[in-house]
């Protein structure tokens, strides 16, 4: 039976019916239209469809609509504040922390969730934070830098 | 992938989840979700109703008595167990094996509770638990019971929860202050399901020798064992040979099996080499260093 949910996401209050079944990350992408948030294994192994649930990054595949009510998500398109890419964002261009792209929105929203946390991480523990999002294009260097580099800049 | 379809309801107080599991056979309980969720979409189970514990506040509420003895509700997320410097400190075996649960997203939505329940053969918990000597708390119908981690576990994802009870907390004894821990496992990559674990919880003498050795052992039965004999023979010893003798003792009474993840014969090596790594940390003849 379908189930009345409200919940923020990014900011904007959302009220929705949705099936018991329909995962959070369908939901934002069907429902909402927000398909920054991609979808790869849709078992919880490859972080790309993480997003922030009460502050916290979850995956999406693993989180059903339902679960989420009364709840503030914030997907990678809540991340840039008044059209200008965030600190985070800004770094991961200018270290060359993705390539194809499509696990940038879990990777972005998972070191979102680092620096709230620890804004001044070591680089073992930006590894140990990041380490349930695959990345296949090359390595994560760049991505550990940029993380360690967005730190230091929101820092100053 | 999608699960089958569902009824879904989260209600608010314990009651009201043993009467929705009493009218509604079949039904599934909804903690984390990080196993339930995957066996869902995979259709390995299609229960019709999943009720969610999460507005169950007694459910999420953990209490750490004068004496350091720990009770976790069992919807306490992994991560709010990592994040407490003060329960860390009061179950230090825990706090070294819980880093090792999946990783970050994974361990804000997964519950202490859930992952007993579940009861993978390779998870941590139970295995801590069983260390640990800790007590569950099981609700039904007719009130509550306790049951003990060492008859808790009693068979592949099998426990002592039985239908329409709900797993309510689980209570660690206090930390006595002689006692050393040592957690190792190995994993084909940090996060992944052990191949094989061991959490040891070791009982010094005052002149530092084992009194008593707790050696839960995990990812090589069906459900986490303790090393009896391996524990029998540390007592009143100390040591690398100690450590090196428990590593065999263990290796021979328990028999892995193989599976796609790792051969019978490689497990049995892990079994020998991470008892003696944690007793290593245990008593302190090895660095304290994660396997």
């Amino acid at each position: 039976m379908p189930v009345e949910i409200a919940l923020t996401v990014n900011g904007v209050p959302v009220r929705a019916v949705v099936e018991p079944r329909q995962s959070l990350a369908d939901f934002l992408r069907e429902d909402l239209a927000l398909t920054g948030t991609h979808l790869g294994c849709e078992h919880g192994a490859c972080g790309a469809c993480t997003v922030l649930v009460d502050g916290a990054a979850v995956r999406s595949c693993l989180v059903f609509a339902v679960q989420a009510d009364g709840g503030e998500v914030v997907t990678v398109e809540g991340l840039a504040q008044g059209g200008a890419l965030s600190p985070l964002q800004r770094a991961f261009r200018a270290h060359h922390a993705l390539q194809c792209g499509f696990c940038t929105p879990g990777f972005l929203v998972a070191a979102t969730a680092l620096l709230a946390e620890n804004p001044d991480p070591t680089a073992d523990e930006v590894r140990a934070a990041l380490s349930g999002q695959i990345f296949r294009c090359t390595g994560y260097v760049g991505i550990v830098e940029a993380v360690l580099a967005a730190a230091k800049a929101e820092r100053a | 992938m999608r699960p089958a379809a569902f009824d879904y309801r989260a209600p608010a107080t314990l009651g009201e989840a043993l009467a929705l599991l009493a009218a509604h056979p079949g039904a599934k309980l909804l903690a984390g979700g990080q196993s339930l969720v995957p066996v869902l979409n995979l259709r390995l189970a299609a229960p019709p109703l999943l009720v969610d514990l999460r507005r169950i506040p007694e459910l999420a509420r953990s209490v750490l008595e004068h004496d350091g003895a720990l009770t976790l509700g069992a919807m306490t997320r992994h991560r709010v167990f990592e994040r407490d410097a003060r329960v860390r400190a009061a179950q230090p075996l825990a706090a070294a094996a819980v880093p090792h649960i999946a990783h970050v997203a994974i361990r804000n939505r997964g519950t202490i509770g859930g992952s007993l329940c579940h009861a993978d053969p390779a998870a941590e918990w139970p295995a801590v638990t069983l260390a640990c000597d800790a007590a569950m708390t099981i609700a039904g119908s007719a009130g509550t019971r306790t049951v003990d981690a060492a008859d808790f576990f009693t068979g592949l994802f099998e426990t002592a929860v039985g239908t329409g009870e709900i797993l309510t907390a689980v209570r660690f004894p206090a930390w006595p202050a002689r006692r050393r821990h040592g957690f190792a496992e190995v994993a084909r990559r940090h996060g992944d399901f052990a191949l094989v674990g061991v959490a040891a919880a070791v009982d010094l003498d005052e002149r530092g020798a084992v009194a008593l050795a707790r050696i839960a052992v995990f990812g090589a039965a069906d459900a986490p064992v303790l090393a009896q004999e391996a524990a029998q023979a540390l007592v009143g010893r100390r040591g690398e040979g100690a450590a090196r003798e428990a590593g065999r003792l263990a290796r021979a009474r328990i028999a892995p099996r193989s599976d796609h993840h790792a051969s019978a014969e490689y497990r049995s090596e892990l079994v020998e080499v991470l008892v003696r790594r944690a007793l290593g940390q245990a008593l302190g003849v090895a660095p304290a260093k994660a396997a």
